[in-house]
């Protein structure tokens, strides 16, 4: 039975949660798997922290929340250093290479760095790193297709930016496509 | 009659369970809901509100909680579909008008997205500790309905079957749903309209003048009439006749309550439904509803690999409680193990059901998470040695 756990984490405004239902959906809609999506509601997510957590899995999902992440994605240093101990040895680290700095280091994980940030700035709109980061991860992993996740796109983020967001996600796919292949299998 | 095809939003969607209960309600033909934001539960009027004027409804943000529940009673006579959402807090002030719905046998649907209490508790964190308050909240003798989805697939199905509950007794109708499933998005496939059986009003076809508001029919259950129609009625929370006017004595008592809890329990097997898992050859059974009864599904697969016979009981309706099928299990398992997110409620349902026939083992949680299925697990194969 396959259950990945997925955590994606970053500061409001970063677009955390749209990531999370983009990947959700691809894989649930157009993969036809079970898939549960939680977000954190507590008090300890006000402020700027805001995270999404994935379970997609081959049976239905029973127990609804993370046990051991599979996958973190960081898109801020905060959530690096909150969320970091969680992740399952050997586990894949995916972080925002100009906004998170891994220290303390995990030597344990595979960590893949991609600056998300930067890459949406030259597409004209930083709003869109989530789009890249969530064509990062498509790419490193191959955990949901790269064409679910563009009909997902095209489904999850507000009309007239279908373009911008799927220009983005592409913009993701082909930095992972770039990295050495060692880099990603290690 | 059939959901209405301009308002279904047919096919498959990746939603919460707070915006799946919210479509539950408009496909039910909801037209009308009044509430007073309260976390978890917000996301399903927020979700009202905008589709209200795409789909001819209203939504009345009120200013509490007693001001909500009455409204949808006061929308129900005017000829609406109604509902109102609350937890926690909002759920005990809606007491006194669960109670005025069940006596003026108005049709409504009460949503309690559960948090953890008592009093303001855990308002971001899931439990299960208003089950009895459900059932017994509001004062005097009456009978509810109650239903109890553990995804949001079931958000919305549930809510389909509240408002026809609701319409085909003429009772308030409560949907527990808890905070896990309210606030986890999952994939919900919407029905086409076509394949959404709603059960229409009861309104009347009598001459006006033929017309008693409260005269039962042979199932127990009176005609309404809509507020404008012609039809004059008296609706009061005293004890009335047949006429809706109040008549404060004994055998009046007698007759009307009698009648409103016969309607209901008369018809418990009808209104049943569970969901079973392994219980041809169940030793241990464990009984789980809402989002615990996935945990204990979990627990339940695990003993089952360890080869010990455990089965699971899932009441998708949690009132009226399934006791007769409690009764045929008690006759030959070893053990029933109770998890509930609550220090005990339904476990006494089950306990006084089971009638010592066999153990019965209440598995508490205080709330604010489920239970580890590993945890259950432990309690399975002590109960099992």
């Amino acid at each position: 039975m396959a259950r990945h756990e997925i955590r994606i984490a970053g500061f409001g405004g970063q677009g955390v949660i749209l990531a999370g239902m983009v990947l959700g959906r691809a894989a649930t809609i157009y993969e036809g798997r079970h898939v549960t999506l939680t977000q954190s509601f507590g008090p300890e997510a006000r402020g700027s922290a805001a995270s999404v957590d994935l379970i997609v899995a081959s049976e239905p999902v029973l127990y609804p929340y993370l046990t051991e992440p599979d996958i973190l994605v960081a898109m801020s240093q905060e959530a690096y250093t909150r969320f970091v101990a969680a992740l399952k040895p050997q586990g894949l680290l995916l972080y925002e290479q100009d906004l998170v700095s891994c220290e303390p280091a995990r030597c344990d994980l595979r960590a893949l760095g991609v600056p998300a940030t930067r890459l949406a700035e030259e597409l004209g709109r930083k709003l869109v790193l989530n789009m890249v980061l969530v064509g990062f991860l498509t790419g490193v992993t191959g955990l949901v297709s790269a064409e679910a996740v563009q009909k997902s796109i095209a489904d999850s983020v507000p009309k007239g930016t279908e373009s911008l967001n799927t220009s983005a996600f592409h913009r993701g796919l082909d930095y992972a496509a770039a990295l050495q292949p060692a880099a990603i299998s290690k | 009659m059939t959901a209405d095809p301009k308002t279904v939003l047919t096919g498959p969607h990746f939603m919460d369970g707070n915006h799946a209960a919210c479509e539950g309600a408009i496909a039910a033909g909801a037209n009308f809901a009044a509430g007073y934001p309260i976390t978890p539960s917000t996301e399903i009027v927020e979700r009202f509100a905008m589709r209200a004027p795409l789909v001819g409804a209203t939504f009345l943000q009120m200013e509490d909680e007693l001001a909500s529940s009455i409204a949808i009673l006061g929308a129900a006579w005017g000829g609406a579909k109604a509902f109102t959402v609350t937890s926690g807090p909002g759920f005990s002030l809606m007491m006194e008008h669960i109670g005025y719905a069940a006596m003026t046998e108005t049709p409504s649907v009460f949503v309690n997205v559960q948090r953890g209490g008592p009093s303001t508790g855990l308002p971001t964190l899931p439990a299960q500790g208003d089950m009895m308050q459900a059932r017994w909240g509001s004062h005097g003798d009456y009978e509810i309905i109650a239903l109890s989805p553990s995804s949001p697939q079931e958000c919305f199905d549930l809510m389909v079957d509240a408002f026809n509950f609701a319409e085909q007794y003429r009772n308030p109708v409560i949907v527990l749903m808890d905070e896990s499933v309210g606030h986890m998005t999952e994939k919900v496939v919407i029905p086409a309209a076509s394949q959404i059986e709603l059960f229409p009003h009861r309104y009347t076809r009598r001459a006006a003048a033929d017309y008693l508001p409260f005269q039962p029919w042979p199932d127990g259950i009176p005609e309404f009439a809509r507020a404008g129609d012609g039809y004059r009625f008296h609706v009061t929370g005293l004890t009335h006749n047949e006429h809706g006017y109040p008549a404060i004595n004994a055998p009046q008592q007698q007759e009307l309550v009698g009648r409103l809890v016969g309607k209901i329990r008369n018809h418990a097997e009808a209104i049943a439904r569970a969901e079973e898992c392994r219980l041809e050859d169940a030793q241990i059974v464990l009984v789980a509803y809402g989002i615990t009864s996935r945990v204990a599904l979990r627990a339940m697969q695990m003993a089952r690999e360890e080869r010990i016979p455990a089965g699971l009981l899932r009441p998708i309706v949690v009132w009226p409680f399934p006791e007769k099928r409690i009764r045929e299990l008690a006759a030959r398992a070893r053990a029933f193990i109770v998890v509930e997110m609550n220090y005990g409620q339904m476990v006494r349902e089950v306990e006084r059901a089971a009638a010592g026939r066999c153990k019965t083992i209440l598995m508490p949680h205080a709330g604010g998470a489920v239970h580890r299925p590993e945890a259950i697990l432990d309690i399975i194969r002590e109960a099992a040695q």
